[in-house]
Protein backbone atom coordinates (compact mmCIF):
# COMPACT_ATOMS: atom_id res chain seq x y z
CA UNK A 1 0.00 0.00 0.00
CA UNK A 2 1.34 3.41 -0.89
CA UNK A 3 2.53 5.53 2.01
CA UNK A 4 1.21 9.07 2.36
CA UNK A 5 3.48 12.06 1.99
CA UNK A 6 2.55 13.24 5.49
CA UNK A 7 3.48 9.99 7.22
CA UNK A 8 6.78 9.69 5.36
CA UNK A 9 7.65 13.29 6.27
CA UNK A 10 7.04 12.58 9.95
CA UNK A 11 9.31 9.53 9.74
CA UNK A 12 12.08 11.38 7.88
CA UNK A 13 11.98 14.19 10.44
CA UNK A 14 12.51 11.69 13.24
CA UNK A 15 15.32 9.94 11.40
CA UNK A 16 17.17 13.16 10.54
CA UNK A 17 16.78 14.34 14.13
CA UNK A 18 18.31 11.11 15.39
CA UNK A 19 21.13 10.86 12.83
CA UNK A 20 22.13 14.52 12.55
CA UNK A 21 20.76 16.03 15.75
CA UNK A 22 18.61 18.55 13.86
CA UNK A 23 15.36 19.38 15.74
CA UNK A 24 12.45 17.79 13.85
CA UNK A 25 10.52 21.07 14.00
CA UNK A 26 13.05 22.77 11.71
CA UNK A 27 12.90 20.04 9.04
CA UNK A 28 10.55 20.89 6.14
CA UNK A 29 9.98 19.58 2.61
CA UNK A 30 12.01 22.36 0.98
CA UNK A 31 15.10 21.97 3.20
CA UNK A 32 18.29 20.93 1.44
CA UNK A 33 20.04 18.11 3.30
CA UNK A 34 23.56 19.48 2.75
CA UNK A 35 23.06 23.24 2.75
CA UNK A 36 20.24 23.66 5.28
CA UNK A 37 20.49 20.64 7.56
CA UNK A 38 24.25 19.98 7.49
CA UNK A 39 23.64 16.31 6.60
CA UNK A 40 26.83 15.30 4.78
CA UNK A 41 27.21 12.41 2.31
CA UNK A 42 27.97 9.82 4.99
CA UNK A 43 25.16 10.93 7.31
CA UNK A 44 22.90 10.80 4.24
CA UNK A 45 23.71 7.08 3.93
CA UNK A 46 22.63 6.59 7.54
CA UNK A 47 19.38 8.51 6.87
CA UNK A 48 18.72 6.40 3.77
CA UNK A 49 19.35 3.06 5.51
CA UNK A 50 17.14 4.07 8.45
CA UNK A 51 14.42 5.12 5.98
CA UNK A 52 14.72 1.81 4.12
CA UNK A 53 14.20 -0.12 7.33
CA UNK A 54 11.37 2.07 8.55
CA UNK A 55 9.39 2.21 5.31
CA UNK A 56 10.33 -1.17 3.85
CA UNK A 57 11.67 0.31 0.59
CA UNK A 58 14.97 0.11 -1.33
CA UNK A 59 16.89 3.28 -2.12
CA UNK A 60 19.84 2.36 -4.39
CA UNK A 61 23.23 4.06 -3.93
CA UNK A 62 23.01 5.80 -7.32
CA UNK A 63 19.69 7.32 -6.27
CA UNK A 64 20.99 8.75 -2.99
CA UNK A 65 22.89 11.59 -4.66
CA UNK A 66 19.66 12.65 -6.43
CA UNK A 67 17.90 13.26 -3.13
CA UNK A 68 18.88 16.89 -2.54
CA UNK A 69 15.95 17.99 -0.38
CA UNK A 70 13.74 16.43 2.27
CA UNK A 71 10.91 16.64 -0.29
CA UNK A 72 12.97 14.66 -2.84
CA UNK A 73 13.43 11.88 -0.29
CA UNK A 74 9.79 11.92 0.83
CA UNK A 75 8.48 11.84 -2.73
CA UNK A 76 10.88 9.07 -3.77
CA UNK A 77 9.82 6.89 -0.85
CA UNK A 78 6.11 7.56 -1.53
CA UNK A 79 6.64 6.67 -5.21
CA UNK A 80 8.49 3.38 -4.61
CA UNK A 81 6.07 2.31 -1.86
CA UNK A 82 3.16 2.42 -4.30
CA UNK B 1 44.66 -44.94 4.94
CA UNK B 2 46.55 -41.69 5.18
CA UNK B 3 47.84 -40.48 8.50
CA UNK B 4 46.50 -37.14 9.71
CA UNK B 5 47.83 -34.78 12.32
CA UNK B 6 45.87 -32.97 14.96
CA UNK B 7 47.13 -29.77 16.48
CA UNK B 8 46.20 -27.63 19.42
CA UNK B 9 44.33 -24.55 20.44
CA UNK B 10 46.10 -21.30 19.80
CA UNK B 11 46.26 -17.68 20.87
CA UNK B 12 47.99 -14.44 20.01
CA UNK B 13 51.27 -14.44 21.95
CA UNK B 14 52.36 -10.91 21.04
CA UNK B 15 51.77 -7.96 18.73
CA UNK B 16 54.31 -5.62 17.17
CA UNK B 17 53.94 -2.55 15.02
CA UNK B 18 56.05 -0.22 12.95
CA UNK B 19 55.07 3.19 11.66
CA UNK B 20 57.29 5.42 9.55
CA UNK B 21 58.72 8.44 11.34
CA UNK B 22 57.27 11.06 8.98
CA UNK B 23 54.02 12.48 10.36
CA UNK B 24 51.87 14.05 7.64
CA UNK B 25 49.26 16.58 8.80
CA UNK B 26 46.06 17.41 6.91
CA UNK B 27 47.58 20.82 6.15
CA UNK B 28 50.14 19.08 3.92
CA UNK B 29 47.52 16.94 2.15
CA UNK B 30 45.28 19.92 1.31
CA UNK B 31 48.07 21.63 -0.60
CA UNK B 32 47.07 19.38 -3.53
CA UNK B 33 43.30 19.07 -3.07
CA UNK B 34 40.59 21.62 -2.51
CA UNK B 35 39.70 20.79 1.09
CA UNK B 36 40.26 21.83 4.69
CA UNK B 37 41.65 20.29 7.84
CA UNK B 38 38.18 20.57 9.41
CA UNK B 39 36.46 18.81 6.47
CA UNK B 40 38.90 15.87 6.59
CA UNK B 41 38.54 15.52 10.36
CA UNK B 42 34.74 15.65 10.14
CA UNK B 43 34.46 13.10 7.33
CA UNK B 44 37.15 10.65 8.43
CA UNK B 45 38.43 11.51 11.92
CA UNK B 46 41.98 11.62 10.53
CA UNK B 47 44.23 14.31 12.01
CA UNK B 48 47.62 12.98 10.95
CA UNK B 49 48.98 9.90 9.20
CA UNK B 50 52.42 8.39 8.56
CA UNK B 51 54.10 8.19 5.15
CA UNK B 52 57.16 6.04 4.54
CA UNK B 53 60.29 7.57 3.08
CA UNK B 54 60.89 7.01 -0.64
CA UNK B 55 63.55 4.39 0.15
CA UNK B 56 61.59 2.75 2.97
CA UNK B 57 59.97 -0.42 1.59
CA UNK B 58 57.11 -2.71 2.49
CA UNK B 59 59.77 -5.22 3.57
CA UNK B 60 61.57 -2.72 5.80
CA UNK B 61 58.33 -1.95 7.63
CA UNK B 62 57.25 -5.61 7.86
CA UNK B 63 60.65 -6.61 9.23
CA UNK B 64 60.55 -3.96 11.97
CA UNK B 65 57.02 -4.96 13.08
CA UNK B 66 57.94 -8.67 13.09
CA UNK B 67 61.12 -8.13 15.11
CA UNK B 68 59.10 -6.28 17.74
CA UNK B 69 56.43 -9.03 17.83
CA UNK B 70 59.07 -11.80 18.11
CA UNK B 71 60.88 -9.90 20.83
CA UNK B 72 57.68 -9.36 22.82
CA UNK B 73 56.70 -13.05 22.50
CA UNK B 74 60.25 -14.13 23.44
CA UNK B 75 60.07 -16.44 20.43
CA UNK B 76 63.04 -16.77 18.09
CA UNK B 77 62.57 -16.77 14.34
CA UNK B 78 63.79 -20.40 14.31
CA UNK B 79 60.60 -21.38 16.15
CA UNK B 80 58.39 -19.78 13.50
CA UNK B 81 57.38 -22.43 10.97
CA UNK B 82 54.85 -20.39 8.97
CA UNK B 83 54.65 -16.76 7.82
CA UNK B 84 51.48 -15.25 6.35
CA UNK B 85 51.93 -11.76 4.93
CA UNK B 86 48.91 -9.66 3.91
CA UNK B 87 49.48 -6.73 1.58
CA UNK B 88 48.23 -5.09 -1.61
CA UNK B 89 51.20 -2.76 -2.04
CA UNK B 90 54.27 -5.00 -2.45
CA UNK B 91 55.43 -3.96 -5.91
CA UNK B 92 56.48 -7.44 -7.12
CA UNK B 93 54.24 -10.29 -8.22
CA UNK B 94 56.93 -12.89 -7.48
CA UNK B 95 58.71 -14.01 -5.47
CA UNK B 96 56.48 -13.11 -2.57
CA UNK B 97 57.15 -10.50 0.10
CA UNK B 98 56.83 -13.27 2.69
CA UNK B 99 59.83 -15.19 1.32
CA UNK B 100 61.96 -12.03 1.22
CA UNK B 101 60.88 -11.36 4.80
CA UNK B 102 61.85 -14.79 6.18
CA UNK B 103 65.26 -14.46 4.53
CA UNK B 104 65.77 -11.12 6.27
CA UNK B 105 64.51 -12.47 9.60
CA UNK B 106 66.94 -15.38 9.43
CA UNK B 107 64.71 -18.42 8.89
CA UNK B 108 64.64 -18.97 5.13
CA UNK B 109 63.15 -22.45 5.60
CA UNK B 110 59.73 -21.51 7.03
CA UNK B 111 56.56 -21.89 4.97
CA UNK B 112 55.81 -18.39 3.71
CA UNK B 113 53.29 -16.78 1.39
CA UNK B 114 51.40 -13.55 0.69
CA UNK B 115 47.65 -13.15 0.74
CA UNK B 116 45.52 -10.49 -0.90
CA UNK B 117 42.38 -9.78 1.06
CA UNK B 118 42.93 -6.01 1.03
CA UNK B 119 41.99 -4.34 4.33
CA UNK B 120 40.68 -7.70 5.62
CA UNK B 121 44.04 -9.41 5.00
CA UNK B 122 45.25 -9.42 8.58
CA UNK B 123 42.04 -10.98 9.92
CA UNK B 124 42.14 -13.58 7.12
CA UNK B 125 45.69 -14.37 8.25
CA UNK B 126 44.70 -14.71 11.91
CA UNK B 127 41.93 -17.13 10.97
CA UNK B 128 44.27 -19.18 8.80
CA UNK B 129 46.99 -19.26 11.47
CA UNK B 130 44.52 -20.57 14.02
CA UNK B 131 43.34 -23.27 11.60
CA UNK B 132 46.92 -24.27 10.66
CA UNK B 133 47.79 -24.75 14.34
CA UNK B 134 44.50 -26.54 15.02
CA UNK B 135 45.19 -28.97 12.18
CA UNK B 136 48.79 -29.61 13.15
CA UNK B 137 50.25 -28.03 10.00
CA UNK B 138 51.98 -25.27 11.97
CA UNK B 139 53.13 -24.58 15.50
CA UNK B 140 54.10 -20.91 15.58
CA UNK B 141 52.79 -18.57 12.90
CA UNK B 142 53.84 -15.01 12.20
CA UNK B 143 50.96 -13.02 10.67
CA UNK B 144 51.95 -9.68 9.17
CA UNK B 145 49.86 -6.89 7.66
CA UNK B 146 51.89 -4.26 5.82
CA UNK B 147 51.15 -1.48 3.36
CA UNK B 148 52.85 1.39 1.62
CA UNK B 149 49.65 2.92 0.29
CA UNK B 150 51.31 6.30 -0.29
CA UNK B 151 52.83 4.67 -3.39
CA UNK B 152 49.35 3.84 -4.75
CA UNK B 153 47.34 6.91 -3.78
CA UNK B 154 46.73 9.85 -6.10
CA UNK B 155 47.61 12.93 -4.02
CA UNK B 156 45.22 14.95 -6.23
CA UNK B 157 42.20 12.65 -5.71
CA UNK B 158 39.76 14.54 -3.47
CA UNK B 159 38.10 11.28 -2.38
CA UNK B 160 41.14 9.32 -1.23
CA UNK B 161 44.24 11.54 -0.86
CA UNK B 162 43.69 12.07 2.88
CA UNK B 163 42.65 8.50 3.76
CA UNK B 164 45.48 6.10 3.06
CA UNK B 165 48.80 5.72 4.85
CA UNK B 166 51.76 3.44 5.52
CA UNK B 167 52.79 1.02 8.26
CA UNK B 168 53.07 -2.57 9.42
CA UNK B 169 51.75 -4.73 12.23
CA UNK B 170 52.45 -8.34 13.16
CA UNK B 171 51.36 -10.97 15.64
CA UNK B 172 52.93 -14.23 16.75
CA UNK B 173 50.28 -16.93 17.08
CA UNK B 174 51.21 -20.09 18.95
CA UNK B 175 49.87 -23.05 20.89
CA UNK B 176 47.65 -22.56 23.89
CA UNK B 177 45.82 -24.82 26.34
CA UNK B 178 42.61 -22.79 26.12
CA UNK B 179 41.26 -21.48 22.83
CA UNK B 180 42.32 -17.84 22.42
CA UNK B 181 40.96 -17.27 18.90
CA UNK B 182 37.27 -17.72 18.07
CA UNK B 183 35.76 -18.98 14.81
CA UNK B 184 36.40 -16.75 11.80
CA UNK B 185 33.33 -15.21 10.22
CA UNK B 186 34.36 -14.41 6.70
CA UNK B 187 33.05 -13.99 3.19
CA UNK B 188 32.69 -11.66 0.24
CA UNK B 189 30.26 -9.36 -1.52
CA UNK B 190 31.84 -9.70 -4.93
CA UNK B 191 28.91 -8.03 -6.71
CA UNK B 192 30.31 -4.81 -5.22
CA UNK B 193 33.90 -5.40 -6.33
CA UNK B 194 33.89 -2.09 -8.24
CA UNK B 195 33.45 -0.18 -4.96
CA UNK B 196 37.19 -0.18 -4.16
CA UNK B 197 39.71 -0.69 -6.97
CA UNK B 198 43.35 -0.23 -7.87
CA UNK B 199 43.37 0.52 -11.59
CA UNK B 200 44.50 0.26 -14.34
CA UNK B 201 45.99 -3.22 -14.69
CA UNK B 202 49.78 -3.67 -15.05
CA UNK B 203 49.14 -4.63 -18.70
CA UNK B 204 48.82 -0.97 -19.68
CA UNK B 205 52.54 -0.50 -18.99
CA UNK B 206 53.44 -3.31 -21.40
CA UNK B 207 51.29 -1.55 -23.97
CA UNK B 208 52.92 1.84 -23.35
CA UNK B 209 50.73 3.75 -20.89
CA UNK B 210 50.46 7.52 -21.21
CA UNK B 211 52.55 9.45 -18.70
CA UNK B 212 50.93 9.84 -15.30
CA UNK B 213 48.98 6.59 -15.50
CA UNK B 214 49.48 4.50 -12.39
CA UNK B 215 47.37 1.90 -10.51
CA UNK B 216 46.10 4.16 -7.75
CA UNK B 217 43.40 3.14 -5.32
CA UNK B 218 39.96 4.67 -5.68
CA UNK B 219 36.66 4.03 -3.97
CA UNK B 220 32.95 4.79 -3.99
CA UNK B 221 32.67 6.30 -0.53
CA UNK B 222 28.92 6.03 0.05
CA UNK B 223 28.73 2.41 -1.14
CA UNK B 224 31.63 1.40 1.07
CA UNK B 225 30.21 3.31 4.04
CA UNK B 226 26.80 1.67 3.75
CA UNK B 227 28.29 -1.81 3.40
CA UNK B 228 30.82 -1.30 6.16
CA UNK B 229 28.41 0.07 8.72
CA UNK B 230 25.39 -2.11 8.11
CA UNK B 231 26.79 -5.40 6.79
CA UNK B 232 29.95 -5.42 8.87
CA UNK B 233 28.18 -4.73 12.15
CA UNK B 234 26.08 -7.84 11.43
CA UNK B 235 29.27 -9.82 10.67
CA UNK B 236 30.77 -8.58 13.94
CA UNK B 237 27.74 -9.78 15.88
CA UNK B 238 27.99 -13.17 14.14
CA UNK B 239 31.66 -13.43 15.18
CA UNK B 240 30.67 -12.72 18.80
CA UNK B 241 27.87 -15.28 18.60
CA UNK B 242 30.14 -17.93 17.04
CA UNK B 243 32.68 -17.43 19.82
CA UNK B 244 29.97 -17.62 22.49
CA UNK B 245 31.01 -14.19 23.76
CA UNK B 246 28.34 -11.62 24.61
CA UNK B 247 28.93 -7.89 23.99
CA UNK B 248 29.03 -7.50 27.80
CA UNK B 249 32.00 -9.88 28.02
CA UNK B 250 33.98 -7.96 25.41
CA UNK B 251 36.82 -5.68 26.54
CA UNK B 252 37.81 -4.10 23.25
CA UNK B 253 36.62 -3.56 19.68
CA UNK B 254 39.43 -3.31 17.14
CA UNK B 255 37.93 -2.93 13.67
CA UNK B 256 39.82 -2.08 10.49
CA UNK B 257 40.64 1.63 10.72
CA UNK B 258 38.86 2.86 7.60
CA UNK B 259 37.05 5.92 8.89
CA UNK B 260 36.18 7.03 12.41
CA UNK B 261 32.57 7.57 11.33
CA UNK B 262 32.33 3.91 10.22
CA UNK B 263 33.87 2.79 13.53
CA UNK B 264 31.41 4.88 15.59
CA UNK B 265 28.40 3.80 13.51
CA UNK B 266 29.39 0.11 13.69
CA UNK B 267 29.73 0.28 17.48
CA UNK B 268 26.30 1.96 17.66
CA UNK B 269 24.68 -0.59 15.32
CA UNK B 270 26.18 -3.46 17.33
CA UNK B 271 24.98 -1.82 20.56
CA UNK B 272 28.36 -2.35 22.22
CA UNK B 273 28.28 -1.43 25.91
CA UNK B 274 30.05 1.77 27.01
CA UNK B 275 32.76 -0.20 28.80
CA UNK B 276 34.06 -1.73 25.55
CA UNK B 277 37.20 0.20 24.61
CA UNK B 278 37.11 1.09 20.92
CA UNK B 279 40.25 1.50 18.80
CA UNK B 280 40.25 4.85 17.02
CA UNK B 281 43.86 4.74 15.94
CA UNK B 282 42.88 6.09 12.52
CA UNK B 283 43.05 9.61 13.98
CA UNK B 284 46.84 9.57 14.01
CA UNK B 285 47.60 6.65 11.68
CA UNK B 286 45.19 7.02 8.74
CA UNK B 287 43.92 3.93 6.93
CA UNK B 288 46.79 1.46 6.55
CA UNK B 289 44.65 -1.33 5.04
CA UNK B 290 46.02 -4.77 6.00
CA UNK B 291 48.21 -3.20 8.70
CA UNK B 292 45.51 -1.23 10.49
CA UNK B 293 44.18 -3.87 12.90
CA UNK B 294 47.56 -4.95 14.37
CA UNK B 295 48.82 -1.34 14.49
CA UNK B 296 45.62 -0.34 16.32
CA UNK B 297 45.93 -3.37 18.62
CA UNK B 298 49.50 -2.45 19.56
CA UNK B 299 48.55 1.20 20.20
CA UNK B 300 45.47 0.25 22.24
CA UNK B 301 47.50 -2.08 24.50
CA UNK B 302 50.09 0.65 25.04
CA UNK B 303 47.36 3.11 25.98
CA UNK B 304 45.29 0.66 28.08
CA UNK B 305 47.67 -1.95 29.57
CA UNK B 306 44.76 -3.51 31.48
CA UNK B 307 43.53 -4.89 28.14
CA UNK B 308 46.37 -7.44 27.96
CA UNK B 309 44.69 -10.86 28.09
CA UNK B 310 41.23 -9.36 27.57
CA UNK B 311 38.75 -10.26 24.85
CA UNK B 312 38.66 -8.21 21.64
CA UNK B 313 36.50 -8.35 18.55
CA UNK B 314 38.58 -7.89 15.38
CA UNK B 315 37.02 -7.24 12.00
CA UNK B 316 38.65 -6.39 8.69
CA UNK B 317 36.83 -5.44 5.49
CA UNK B 318 37.85 -3.99 2.17
CA UNK B 319 38.33 -4.27 -1.58
CA UNK B 320 36.60 -7.30 -3.06
CA UNK B 321 34.49 -6.61 -1.18
CA UNK B 322 35.79 -9.08 1.41
CA UNK B 323 35.60 -9.36 5.17
CA UNK B 324 36.76 -11.48 8.10
CA UNK B 325 36.30 -11.13 11.83
CA UNK B 326 36.93 -13.08 15.01
CA UNK B 327 37.00 -12.74 18.77
CA UNK B 328 40.53 -13.03 20.16
CA UNK B 329 42.15 -13.00 23.54
CA UNK B 330 44.61 -10.11 23.44
CA UNK B 331 48.27 -11.03 24.03
CA UNK B 332 49.65 -11.12 27.58
CA UNK B 333 51.86 -8.32 28.84
CA UNK B 334 55.36 -8.85 27.39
Amino acid sequence: MALSQAEVLVGIKEIVEEVAGIPAASIEMDKNFTDDLDVDSLSMVEVVVAAEERFGVKIPDDQVSELATVGDAVNFIVKVSA
Amino acid sequence: MINVRTGTNSRILSVGAYQPSRIVANSEIIEKIESTDEWIRQRTGIETRRFAAADESVLDMAEAACRQALDRAKISMDQIDTVILATITYPYQAPSAATALIARLGNPKAAAFDINAACAGFCYGVGMAKDFIRSGSSTHVLVVGVEKLSDFTDPYDRATAFIFADGAGAVVIGPSVDPGIGPTIWGSDADSREAIVMEPSWNVFRDGAPEGIWPNISQQGQTVFRWAVFSMSKAGLRALDAAGVSPDQLDAFIPHQANVRIIESMAREMKLPEKVIIARDIRTSGNTSAASVPIAMSALLAEHPQLHGGLALLIGYGAGLVYAGQVVQLPPKP
